[in-house]
């Protein structure tokens, strides 16, 4: 952790206070079915938070949550201090999902998916709009893809394209769904370093879910891991190396046992 | 009870819709690309087909109103039913019938498709209301161009009428003699009600059509479920809707 709390804004330069974000007792229920049970924890202004757990563990919901698509059952999420479902702190603080899918507008071609955010907005004109989108495409080393379309894009193409639009919203908290799921070993390798890379030029508050326990081990600042929508680990990356809860072991290094598999053992 | 909860959540979830986007109306001067292009969609990609449609049922409603009326030797009155049948009951209701299946449907499935991807979700994020990005264009544009698809139906529908009566031997009437009948017992009210039908018709299929999409839940398969139950909605609705505007503006 770069040990700032300012985020530095990747097009003018200049710096704000960075913002950190508190989950307090989150209990998230669709009908009879418990995905979040009492989740609480702080990601610390500047720092990078990976959250881990297996599929289905509740870590998009609690992502969702924490961008105010979903609001909680019970419990409290805050960013900056404010309430992360109200209207207002979406206009107070610019956070910026990046989509497991990428959800990049498929009719719209990648310049124009950069520019949707500041035309919206009206944050500049057609130019200040160009130079912003091409500058955030050039640090993501897309200057060649503007005029595509995400059909005519590979995965990890579309991925660098989702950061690059999160980008040009000059984010204060970034959040990644499952950045380096669906990608090679060397793709998810790059897009960890994009991650790492920003957060250590402009100091961006970032939470990332993923069950990468490379990208984890490799640039998180701190790691949290949702097991059965409960929290059971909570601390740096060096304490995952040797981890003493068996279960957190067997989630980071499951051993193969093909007399017994698992897949025989699950529940129904 | 359960069917009866989802049509009330349903009518909330439109009329919350509505309520939105006619709160984002002053933002359409800076929409105009995208109005534009709805008021394509719309209009221009559904005029071949009203065109056709109409122009059969103006002549269908001649051939048949013929056949009846020669038992009576007033075939001479073939326009003023041709006329008054299109412009205030069968162009505005078949124009809205066209505007479900074609505009609705694709609308519905957009919608859906942006919905499932999570471009809605990113769009919220982003804090870009889809009601005002997404809908407000769409409802303006079905104010402008489906009033205009019912009054090119009444005028196809008509000269569908004056053909089959210059050419069916049981009719034989000159179109002179047809649209004489037709200006005489037509008059604009009767226009100007079927055009404000198939303004209520239009707007309401839009606004259906971009609710039952925005309110897609699910995997892919829900896309085809969502244009499904969009357009069924929308032509029932065309349909009860038809009894009750007819009602208050006879």
């Amino acid at each position: 952790m770069s040990g700032t709390s300012h985020t530095r804004n990747p097009f003018t330069q200049v710096e704000i206070p960075a913002v950190g974000v508190t989950v307090e007792h989150l209990t998230k229920n669709f009908g009879s079915l418990k995905v979040l049970k009492d989740v609480s924890f702080a990601v610390q202004p500047g720092e990078i938070f990976v959250l881990m757990g297996p599929s289905g563990s509740g870590k998009s919901v609690l992502l969702k949550h924490i961008v105010g698509l979903e609001l909680p059952t019970s419990g409290r999420v805050t960013v900056d201090g404010h309430d992360a479902a109200s209207e207002v702190t979406r206009e107070r603080v610019h956070m910026a999902l990046v989509f497991q899918s990428g959800a990049l507008f498929n009719s719209l071609s990648v310049y124009d998916n950069l520019a949707l955010y500041p035309r919206e907005h009206r944050l500049a004109d057609e130019a200040g709009i160009r130079q912003k989108v091409m500058h955030a495409l050039k640090i993501l080393s897309l200057e060649g893809t503007a005029k595509k379309f995400p059909a005519d894009l590979s995965g990890g193409m579309k991925k660098r394209v989702a950061i690059a639009r999160a980008l040009v919203m000059e984010p204060q908290l970034m959040l990644y769904d499952e950045p380096t799921s669906e990608l090679d070993p060397v793709m998810s390798a790059t897009i960890s370093e994009i991650i790492a890379s920003l957060r250590e030029e402009y100091r961006v508050t970032t939470i990332v879910v993923s069950h990468d326990r490379d990208l984890a081990l490799n640039i998180a600042d701190r790691v949290g891991i949702l097991m059965d929508g409960k929290l059971i680990f909570l601390g740096p990356p060096s304490e995952l190396k040797q981890p003493k809860d068996p279960i957190v072991a067997d989630f980071l290094a499951p051993k193969f046992d093909l007399k017994h598999p698992r897949f025989k053992q699950l529940e129904t | 009870m359960k069917q009866i909860t989802a049509i009330l959540e349903g009518f909330g979830s439109t009329l919350q819709l509505l309520i939105r986007s006619i709160g984002y109306a002053g933002t359409l001067p800076r929409q105009w690309g995208r109005f534009i292009e709805q008021c394509y969609m719309i209009g221009y990609t559904t005029l071949p087909i009203v065109a056709i449609l109409s122009f059969f049922i103006g002549s269908v409603l001649a051939l048949q109103a013929g056949y009846s009326m020669q038992n009576f030797g007033t075939q001479q009155f073939i326009g003023s039913l041709v006329g008054l049948s299109m412009a205030r009951e069968l162009g505005p209701v078949m124009v809205a019938i066209l505007v479900a299946g074609r505009v609705g449907s694709a609308i519905a499935a957009e919608l859906a498709s942006m919905k499932v991807y999570q471009e809605v979700d990113a769009l919220v994020t982003m804090n870009i209301p889809p009601a005002r990005m997404l809908v407000m264009p769409r409802l303006a544009a079905s104010l402008v161009m489906v009033p205009v698809l019912a009054l090119i139906g009444d005028l196809v529908g008509w000269f569908g009428g004056a053909l089959v009566s210059k050419y069916t031997a049981i009719i034989s009437i000159e179109p002179e003699a047809y649209f004489a009948v037709l200006r005489h017992y037509t008059h604009f009210k009767d226009v100007l009600n079927g055009l404000v039908k198939a303004e209520i018709f239009g707007f309401v299929v839009v606004l259906v059509c971009c609710n039952i999409g925005l309110n897609t839940r699910g995997g892919p398969r829900e896309i085809g479920a969502s244009v499904t139950r969009a357009v069924v909605v929308s032509l029932i609705l065309i349909l009860v809707l038809d009894y009750f505007v007819t009602q208050i503006l006879t």
